[in-house]
């Protein structure tokens, strides 16, 4: 440690220059944690389903639906323990570009399947009693500011537009981490009422034991495989997954935007670096000549780069965690969930502390391998 | 007086490595911001060059979808009538009433996708002049044939030509492929109207694409159709309706291009900065002999200015360069307004490469500004002191 000081005079030296490097760093080191965030949210959003449901949906595509009629034979088939449904509304609040999920559900199994809502046992009553009622997770109540026993009107992508769908929120839910906190749900009962006719659109099965998945859904399949509805069951998370491969290659996109940020800020990191070392050359020469080795000098410079990246790189990352997390940053509803992961952060400072080693690298060699009598003649 | 430019060139000839390490940097940035405008223009190019300004596509009153939209017979029959379609070389009138279905296909490469299967009718391919045959041959009416449009053949299982594909519970043989001027039709499969139709949803067509006989007409054509009491319609130019469906991703790419693209800069203009002042104290005998000379401050101001955007524009051309093999990558995502697949093509276009050289300008002449100032107010006693 009694080097602490030689290497702090160092990075004051030039204040300019070490401050606009550090922000850079940390400039770098933000973007690099937003980007991998969006694919560790991406990741985690195929792995939210579970693995003892089963969403058994129309075989052709999500977007079509299936008869009410096969709600009574699914209870029956071995291995199910419990049936519900839902149908997907699409449901508008005043812009079309606000999206949230909205879904008609069952409301009656469907508490019993998903426990990732945790709701106030009196507000789930309210929610059960009435027909219009509607349970709102927190995220949504708070993007719109509405407040519970407020009715609101919504319109349906899907249902007549001209159609003006009134609810009144009775329930707000809480969810369990890695659910979303923004879905709107509400009385498939009422749904049916105002469309006049509708489907469920999907059904989700409560399996007795996951290890059935795979004959359960070979069953299912098999019996509808000549009806006018045929059906594909899958556990509830290939579905998710499936849903979310449907963005494309957005992993690869970051990955390849994250290699070309740590590039650009190596390629200034390692440049401010080799400028400071050119401007101490003399310096370097004559601590030698006081009997300084070339490998202490060699982790001095090392250490003294890795500094600026290491400030640099906690300002960025822990600056995403702050801001993102403050903001409440969900990607324009593209990214529920969005957060910025401990082992994202983790990486990041890996980052960092690599990105010192390596821009420090070259003036350390400079600076071990320097002739000093050759210098101190220069200089002198 | 000016300071010859040659001064600057010489300059930063004279620091190779520093120069290099900077205009790399910007020339990431560059990189990224091209790659990702390239790749939202690429998908609006898909999905805009869909649409034609000379057709009008009717929807069920309402939708903003294909997808969502019903119409029955009666209606499209209605509108085959009316004065304003165009007739075709037979004498028939120029309009394709379309059955408009999401089949799920097994990737080659694993995994499924929705792809749009659209029924057409025989005059389709005139009323779509971008569209063309490019192997095998056309459906035949009443058979069980599909054509899988170029951007999904080689993707997906059984699109090659005289393999089946089997959905909605009938077997369907691909005799041929085609190609659409690089649209989203590309990523679609085509069949007959009249086969597609009991096949998936009954009696009803998603919707009705017609030829305008005169198309400086189409408000008027849209008025006709849409306040006909029989009509439950909405008529949109095809290709704005298109164009309304690329609006949202466009959007979110291009302000995630600007997002990472103008963070990235931050980094790349210090860069500069610390470059441009490295070299304004180095030099700061030869800047105290310029103004002893007689140049202004503001002649030492614009030098290095310029040489701050000698270096930005090497990045910027750089950048540029990196860029352009990516001009014509395919990738795919999913059309949000159609809940399908559509496969696109990066386009990186002169105009963008444009727009990447000024970002580049702009970067240099942030970066290169405070220091260019600093050697223009440098007081000359204390500069040639130092020589």
């Amino acid at each position: 440690m009694k080097y602490a000081r030689l290497v702090w005079v160092n990075l004051m030296r030039n204040k300019r220059r070490t401050i606009l490097t550090t922000i850079s760093v940390a400039a770098a080191l933000f973007l690099f944690v937003a980007l991998r965030s969006v694919n560790t949210t991406l990741d985690e959003a195929r792995d939210v389903g579970s693995e003892s449901r089963m969403v058994v949906r129309n075989a052709i595509s999500v977007v079509f639906s299936l008869p009410e009629a096969y709600y009574n034979w699914l209870t029956t088939v071995p291995g199910v323990s419990r049936v519900t449904w839902g149908n997907w509304f699409h449901g508008i609040y005043q812009d079309p570009r606000d999206f949230f999920p909205s879904f008609g559900v069952d409301v009656d199994g469907y508490f019993d399947i998903y426990f990732e809502m945790v709701v106030p046992e009196d507000q789930k009553q309210a929610f059960l009693r009435e027909r219009t009622a509607a349970m709102v997770g927190t995220g949504l109540m708070e993007r719109f500011g509405w407040r519970l026993g407020q009715t609101i009107n919504l319109t349906s992508m899907i249902y007549s537009p001209d159609q003006s769908w009134p609810f009144t929120i009775r329930a707000v839910y809480t969810p369990i981490p890695g659910w979303t906190d923004e879905a709107f749900y509400f009385h498939y009962d009422y749904l049916y009422e105002m469309s006049e006719w509708t489907q469920p659109g999907w059904y989700v099965l409560e399996l007795e034991d996951p290890s059935l998945a795979a004959t359960v859904a070979t069953t299912i399949d098999e019996h509808y495989e000549n009806s006018r509805f045929a059906t594909r069951t899958e556990t509830e998370r290939a579905f998710q997954s499936g849903m979310v491969s449907m963005y494309g290659n957005v992993g690869l996109l970051m990955n390849a935007v994250g290699i070309a940020v740590f590039f650009a800020i190596l390629l200034v990191a390692a440049n401010a670096m080799m400028m400071s070392g050119r401007e101490r050359t003399s310096e370097v020469a004559v601590l030698k000549t006081l009997g300084y080795s070339d490998r202490l000098l060699f982790g001095l410079v090392v250490i003294e780069a890795a500094i600026i990246t290491v400030v640099g790189g906690a300002l960025g990352v822990f600056g995403a965690k702050v801001l993102f997390e403050g903001t409440g940053f969900q990607g324009m509803g593209f990214l529920p969930g969005f957060e910025v992961k401990l082992s994202t952060a983790a990486v990041g400072m890996a980052i960092a502390i690599l990105l010192g080693l390596i821009s420090g690298l070259v003036p350390a060699w400079q600076a071990a391998r320097l002739p000093v009598a050759h210098t101190l003649r220069r200089v002198a | 007086m000016k300071i010859p430019l040659i001064y600057n060139i010489r300059s930063v000839r004279q620091r190779p490595v520093s120069t290099l390490f900077t205009a790399l940097g910007m020339a990431l940035v560059v990189l990224v911001f091209i790659a990702m405008m390239a790749l939202s223009r690429g998908f609006r190019a898909a999905i805009v060059e869909t649409g034609s300004r000379e057709n009008v596509l009717v929807v069920r009153s309402g939708s903003d979808n294909e997808l969502t939209s019903g119409l029955g017979r009666a209606t499209a029959q209605t509108i085959a009538g009316m004065p304003f379609v165009a007739e075709g070389s037979t004498g028939r009138p120029l309009i394709s009433p379309e059955v408009y279905v999401l089949v799920s296909l097994d990737r080659l490469d694993g995994g499924d996708a929705l792809v749009v299967a659209r029924g057409v009718s025989p005059q389709a391919f005139e009323v779509r002049k971008n569209v063309e045959i490019i192997a095998g041959r056309m459906i035949n009416s009443g058979a069980p044939e599909i054509l899988i449009g170029k951007s999904i053949v080689g993707r997906f299982a059984g699109t090659e030509i005289g393999e089946t594909i089997r959905f909605a519970s009938r077997d369907w043989e691909v005799v041929g492929h085609f190609a659409a001027g690089g649209s989203a039709f590309e990523s679609e499969i085509w069949g007959e109207n009249e086969q597609f139709m009991p096949a998936f949803r009954g009696e009803v067509f998603q919707s009705v694409t017609f030829r305008m006989s005169d198309p400086s007409a189409f408000e008027a054509v849209k008025l006709a159709l849409e306040e006909d009491p029989r009509l439950p319609v909405g008529a949109h130019r095809e290709y704005d309706f298109y164009a309304s469906q690329s609006e949202l991703l466009t959007r979110v790419i291009s302000i995630a291009a600007v997002f990472i693209a103008g963070i990235m800069a931050i980094g790349a203009v210090f860069g500069a900065v610390n470059t441009m002042y490295a070299a304004v104290s180095a030099r700061a005998p030869e800047i105290a002999v310029l103004l002893t000379l007689g140049f202004r401050p503001l002649s030492v101001l614009s030098s290095f200015l310029f040489e701050a955007l000698v270096i930005a524009l090497i990045g910027g051309v750089l950048g540029c360069l990196f860029s352009l093999p990516l001009n014509g990558l395919m990738t795919s995502t999913t059309n949000w307004s159609s809940m399908s697949e559509v496969a696109f093509a990066f386009s990186v276009t002169p105009d963008l490469l444009l727009r990447g050289m000024i970002f580049a300008a702009v970067m240099g002449l942030i970066g290169g500004f405070f220091p260019a100032r600093r050697a223009a107010r440098q007081p000359v006693v204390k500069a040639a002191r130092q020589a």
